[in-house]
């Protein structure tokens, strides 16, 4: 939702076209709504125009998104810049999205922060000259019993530290992708220490649940 | 009927009154910035909030609805402390540049933050700074004294009927503006700055040029259609600085279009201020004394059959029965008001009027335009359409090259055709005009000022009868007309007389040379060359077509210089009103032509404007009354004849360049080209709203 | 503690099969058919009877919402579950959604027969893109065995689910921002009155439910409303899933008794507290909106609706977000007022204006660069957004400024005094 005042300006395309296998997605995505209700789906087919466009939404995207829909385009602008997840400026192939709120932070975030800058030699909001990484800080991401968190394109790193963000990043930059979820192999958000309840977890025919 | 209390006053209210009206009945005020009565409800300022007994947190009055038992505080500690902060919010952002800012003096803001507010300011925080937007060359933003009420989005979504305000961002981020950056694409753009309850958008070429307490406020009417939308004319000195709306429930409400508000500017430019005498080929400057007798020596011993008149789109009343009555005693029956031809019928008066009057439409429930862009020729009756077209259940087709008039309209065809398969019930649209409830057609002068013209108002009437359009309870037949003199010419008959010619018969008499002399009377859209040598006397006030091919010119009065009396499409009789005197030597319209009279030894029979007026009720009786648009009787009209399934032709091809005001005007020049592009017939029509 | 055997989410954690076949192995989906028999005011009552109230935080009597719904409507009626978890400190749908999505989806139709709904639409934040997946995997499982859709159950009731994922904008949580942005708009809330039971999602009847409280719902069918109401205290019965962060030994969610101590819930479940129990300085209890909590009521409060009401905070979404004595406490509500102010979506004059206000006087605040009497002075800013905006993150905002200056107000205090002992240091 970054607006593109006091910035920039970014090169826009001249016009977009959802491939064939999006557009049969899109037409899905409207068919889920009622008859007449097809605004409805804004969110999901600005989505689809972003992960087509390399994860940021040129105008003209929005443009063909209100034409679909038949809804006026400011009204499509003003989704636009409303919702933070869409990037209104191209942004790196790993678009790192570093969780800062009270329980991330409480936790170390201030070092995952600092851990990217250092090996990554960029601020917040800015993108790595070869175009692989973006930084951006974000809000909860809720998964706060696992924090801290980043979210790396649609997936979420959990657990983490200054070392284990370097090592997460050397891997992407390698070609790796390394499995979502916490870096320290915790079971979901159970304790670290093993979880203190569900161990006699009965199965079906548990009289309890008859 | 719910029944409340506000400040310990018992009410008993319609349903669906809200809070904040039932108090405004009671005379309670209850300050508001977003709420506006011809808008949708927002509730976002919070400025109207008030103390409700048993509930947790004070309430929005605006968006509230009154119920039964309320027991409500508007003056409560509760009450003020809670519009205390909010105006301190309003407040914390803005930049407080009154001394630099337009609104200044008539600024919601400042009046509110003087009677609810803080003595001093508590944030010591950097302001917020948001980029001013180009809104094009009628709307100026200051947007970091936006408040975010959003009533400029709503109007422009509803009202207007272009969805192209809105507010981008989020939180403290949130902007209000179009987002790619363009000029609003609606002739009543304008009316944001009124609405604006702020400094944010004002009026640009207003800009810096007064206060409003050093203006003198004119209640007036718009002539620059044939609306009559009701006007405030702010002026100083010898100078309109500033043209505002003025409520009319029955015409306008509280809307005026772009060129009516903006159009001054050229009130001051190529001004006719000083008689003329064309000597040796070139208009040179001459006495009243002198141009009067050179009429008078040019009409001495002419037969009537060789003079003729032509009034022209904004000549009042009093003038055209002058000169009517002048050329009576002069002998001549050659006269018209209809420059542009059009086959109207004066003989019915139904036959010439919106009878269903603007405000009607909003009874309607079925609507065929013929030939008619009201967009553009009557901007505010387009309003009223889209108006009621947002009630619901409003069917609207349309004769004539495609056009966007912001609400979804069927197109039956481009020509007259189609009219007699409609009348005739060979047409599915025939059908809906037939089960409507109160049906209705407006017949544009696209449709009449056509050779065939006649056949067609002709076929249009028979179309109403057959669609029972007319009957005890309702009319809902109409003209819509482009030229604010041209019912007034109608009513006073300033059309042919018996064997007299008409428009087209003048010009053609002037061409052959039949026509010796030509009275214009401001009559700017003929074509002049047709004029031929006939010799021209022009009175009018501004340097335009008429002028420039005169033999004579006499600088009358504009709209805003002389009281006078103008009649609207709907047949509605309204008052302009002076505001401010005649430039040089220019006089008012009908003193010049009474003395012109005494010159020509035809001496008029009156020498006040009252004595006139007294005159024309005594020979028309609709005058006597003001402001009324009365029922008009239906009768028969048109002449049946051969129809060409010819297009129509819209009359306007530029909506900001109508006649010799806006032709004068820089803003209007300047709107012209900005909205050339945009305003282009679009290839769909209808929004989203 | 709450028994194994009266845990509702027994794959909390994802230890076991998410998918359909491992969930009718934990006992979902089974008699269905036969609860949709009981019928509409069957299902209400007991939801009524088992005390259940709302789970996304502002703890509304679930029965009583669901009777709101009209009885017979001409338009279509809607459940619309409010997956937007997005509230700081709160993970927990998240881990149903991931973990035990069928629980949710049996939940849809039961409640949906309950509200007289013909479908749901799941509005599920725009970051949990996997989750997502996942859920919308189990749906699809649900229709391709009959569970949902038409004759749902085999019980002759039609039920549609439809999943929507959102974009951004913590401001989706809060009901009627949530119906705007589903229906294709910016999530600014509505003006109540109306309120969604008699205008919600499309101008239709509409009752919005958190994930949490509608999972529930069959098992507390199933098993009876008294088994629900037999846990915890009066008007605050039932289990619970607590997210326990921050300054714990081991962060985690847990499905605990309503009412349970909030100490022996860190105790017993996050490791306690990081260098032990005295080293606690504070809480936010139940979610970032809620006023934070000093160690001294910690040590005593239960963790339900009224206890924690009466100790002037919140029960929120009971994401307890434990901070140690290291923890600067000016800042850590600073970071929340920043969230806030990033959070909110403009539309009205008190939020739009005050959360950035006081997030800049929070900030000078944890420098101490600030006069004394500006704690008083932001306090009144609180008040002046506190109930006079059009939904409650205003008031989500006002209250942990509330809650620190209420508790901490001398450490901030002593903040402002040491900078300016500083400044005259520098000076000198």
């Amino acid at each position: 939702m970054s607006g593109e005042t006091n910035e920039t300006p970014v090169l826009q395309p001249e016009s977009f076209a959802f491939t064939p296998e999006n557009l049969a997605k899109a037409k899905a995505h409207i068919a889920k709504y009622p008859p007449g209700r097809q605004a409805s789906a804004v969110l999901p087919l600005l989505d689809l125009a972003q992960r087509q466009c390399g994860n940021w939404l040129p105008r003209a995207a929005m443009d063909v998104v209100a034409e679909m829909l038949e809804m006026a385009p400011i009204r499509v602008y003003e989704v636009a810049t409303f919702y933070s997840m869409f990037n209104l400026r191209p942004v790196g192939r790993h678009y790192f999205q570093i969780c800062t709120t009270t329980p991330c932070w409480l936790r170390g975030s201030d070092e995952v922060v600092a851990a990217c800058r250092k090996k990554l030699g960029i601020e917040i909001g800015e993108t790595t000259a070869d175009g692989q990484f973006t930084l951006t800080e974000v809000e909860c991401l809720g998964a706060c019993v696992n924090a801290p968190i980043i979210q790396v394109n649609d997936d979420f790193y959990e657990d983490l530290d200054g070392p284990a963000t370097e090592a997460l990043i050397d891997e992407l930059a390698r070609g790796e992708v390394p499995p979502p979820g916490s870096v320290i192999k915790r079971q979901g958000s159970a304790p670290v220490t093993g979880p203190t309840t569900l161990h006699g977890v009965k199965l079906a025919g548990d009289p309890n649940a008859a | 009927m719910p029944k409340l209390t506000i400040d310990g006053q018992e009410i008993e209210v319609p349903p669906g009154t809200t809070v904040l009206q039932a108090a405004q009945r009671l005379g309670i005020e209850v300050p508001h910035f977003c709420f506006h009565e011809r808008l949708a409800i927002a509730g976002n300022c919070r400025m109207c909030l008030v103390e409700q007994e048993k509930a947790p947190k004070p309430i929005a009055s605006c968006a509230m609805p009154a119920a039964d038992n309320m027991v409500i505080h508007t003056k409560s500690e509760k009450a003020k402390k809670a519009r205390k902060g909010v105006m301190e919010f309003l407040l914390i952002n803005h930049p407080l540049d009154c001394p630099i800012c337009d609104q200044g003096g008539e600024c919601d803001l400042q009046d509110q933050a003087m009677a609810y507010g803080f003595d001093r300011g508590r944030f010591e925080e950097n302001k917020r700074a948001v980029k001013d937007k180009n809104f094009g060359p009628l709307v100026k933003t200051s947007m970091n004294r936006c408040i975010h009420c959003t009533r400029c989005i709503r109007f422009a979504t509803e009202i207007a009927g272009v969805e192209e305000l809105g507010a981008t961002g989020r939180g403290e981020a949130m902007e209000i503006g179009t987002y790619i950056e363009k000029a609003l694409t609606s002739e009543l753009s304008a009316n944001i700055i009124d609405l604006c309850p702020v400094g944010a958008l004002t009026s640009k070429p207003y800009a810096f040029i007064a206060r409003p307490w050093e203006l003198r406020k004119t209640e007036s009417v718009d002539v620059l259609d044939a609306v009559g939308s009701n006007i405030r004319v702010d002026s100083r000195g010898p100078q309109v600085l500033r043209i505002l709306p003025r409520l009319n429930e029955a015409i306008n409400e509280e809307w005026i279009s772009d060129k009516t508000r903006f159009a001054l500017d050229g009130l001051t430019r190529r001004r006719l201020d000083r008689p003329y005498l064309r000597r040796d080929g070139r208009l040179v400057e001459a006495s009243w004394g002198e141009t009067f007798a050179a009429i008078a020596e040019r009409l001495q011993g002419l037969a009537g059959a060789k003079i003729a008149a032509l009034a022209g789109d904004l000549a009042d009343v009093e003038a055209m029965l002058a000169l009517k009555e002048l050329m009576a005693s002069l002998g001549s029956a050659n006269l018209d008001c209809r420059q542009d031809g059009a086959k109207i019928d004066p003989g019915c008066r139904a036959g010439y009027l919106f009878n269903t009057t603007i405000a009607g439409i909003e009874e309607a429930d079925a609507c065929l335009l013929i030939g008619t862009n009201p967009r553009w020729e009557g901007a505010l009756v387009n309003a009223r359409l889209r108006k009621r077209y947002l009630q619901g259940k409003f069917k609207v087709a349309a004769i004539g090259p495609r056009l966007d008039l912001t609400f979804p309209v069927v197109q039956l065809g481009l020509g007259p055709e189609i009219l007699d398969d409609l009348a005739g019930g060979n047409h599915s649209w025939g059908e809906v005009l037939k089960t409507a409830k109160k049906p209705m057609l407006i017949l544009g002068m696209g449709a009449l000022a056509r050779p065939d013209g006649a056949a067609i108002l002709e076929a249009a009437r028979r179309l109403a009868e057959s669609c029972n359009m007319v009957r005890e309870d309702w009319n809902g037949f109409n003209l819509l007309h482009t030229a604010a003199a041209r019912v007034g010419g109608l009513e006073i008959g300033f059309v042919p007389g018996a064997g007299g010619r008409d428009c087209d018969a003048i010009l053609a008499g002037c061409e052959s040379g039949v026509i010796e002399a030509v009275y214009l009377l401001g009559a700017d859209e003929i074509d002049t060359k047709r004029l031929g040598r006939a010799f021209v006397i022009y009175q009018g006030h501004h340097g335009d077509a008429g002028a420039h091919r005169a033999d004579v010119v006499l600088p009358g009065a504009a709209y805003t210089e002389k009281d006078a009396l103008y009649v609207n499409t709907e047949g509605r009789v309204q008052a302009v009103r002076r505001a401010v005197y005649p430039p040089g030597d220019a006089r008012e319209d009908w003193t010049i032509l009474r003395a012109l009279s005494e010159v020509l030894g035809k001496k008029l029979p009156y020498d006040s404007l009252t004595q006139l007026r007294g005159h024309l009720v005594a020979a028309y009786p609709q005058f006597a009354q003001l402001d009324e648009a009365p029922r008009a009787a239906w009768g028969s009209f048109g002449t049946k004849g051969a129809i060409e399934p010819v297009p129509f032709a819209y009359p306007i091809g530029d909506f900001y360049l109508t006649d010799p005001i806006s032709r004068a005007s820089p803003t209007m020049a300047a709107c012209s080209e900005v909205y050339r592009a945009a305003h282009r017939p679009a290839a769909k029509t209808g929004t989203h709203g | 503690m709450l028994r194994d055997e009266d845990r509702i989410f027994t794959n909390l954690y994802g230890q076991h099969d998410w998918r359909l076949a491992g969930a009718r192995a934990r006992g979902d989906w089974d008699g269905t058919k036969a609860l949709i028999a009981k019928g509409r005011d069957w299902i209400v009552d007991e939801v009524k009877k088992s005390g259940l109230r709302g789970r996304g935080g502002a703890g509304f009597p679930t029965g009583l919402k669901w009777s709101f719904m009209p009885k017979q409507s001409d338009r279509p009626c809607y459940l619309v579950v409010n997956a937007d978890e997005s509230e700081p400190g709160t993970c927990k749908d998240r881990d149903i959604i991931r973990n035990d999505p069928h629980k949710l989806i049996e939940g849809c139709l039961l409640a949906g027969v309950g509200m007289g709904a013909q479908a749901a639409f799941i509005y599920i934040r725009g970051e949990f893109y996997n989750e997502a997946l996942r859920l919308q995997a189990a749906i699809d499982e649900a229709y391709a065995a009959g569970l949902i859709g038409k004759n749902a159950c085999g019980s002759g009731y039609d039920f549609e689910i439809i999943l929507h994922r959102g974009a951004g904008a913590y401001i989706c949580g809060e009901e009627t921002a949530l119906l705007e942005s589903l229906e294709g708009r910016k999530g600014q809330p509505r003006l109540k009155p109306p309120f969604p039971a008699a205008v919600g999602l499309y101008g239709c009847p509409s009752t919005v439910n958190n994930v949490e409280t509608i999972a529930v719902a069959p098992t507390i069918l199933r098993r009876g409303a008294a088994w629900f109401a037999g846990i915890g205290r009066p008007k605050n019965e039932g289990t619970k899933v607590f997210c326990i962060s921050g300054h714990i030994n081991a962060p985690c969610n847990v499905e605990e008794a309503m009412g349970i101590p909030l100490r022996e819930l860190i105790e017993r479940h996050a490791g306690g507290v990081r260098g032990g129990w005295d080293n606690l300085l504070a809480v936010i209890p139940g979610g970032s909106s809620v006023p934070v909590i000093p160690k001294s009521v910690c040590d005593t409060v239960l963790m339900d609706f009224d206890a924690l009401r009466d100790v002037k905070s919140g029960l929120g979404t009971a994401a307890v977000i434990v901070m140690d004595k290291s923890t600067d406490i000016v800042k850590a509500i600073a970071r929340l007022s920043k969230f806030y102010k990033h959070e909110s979506c403009g539309q009205c004059t008190p939020c739009r204006e005050g959360t950035g206000w006081m997030w800049r006087v929070m900030e000078r605040m944890v420098k101490g660069e600030a006069e004394v009497a500006e704690i008083d002075m932001l306090l009144d800013v609180s008040y002046e957004i506190e109930g006079h905006t059009i939904c409650a993150l205003g008031d989500a905002a006002a209250w942990p400024i509330q809650g620190l200056i209420r508790h901490f107000r001398p450490e901030m205090e002593a903040r402002i005094r040491q900078y300016r002992e500083a400044a005259a240091r520098r000076a000198a």
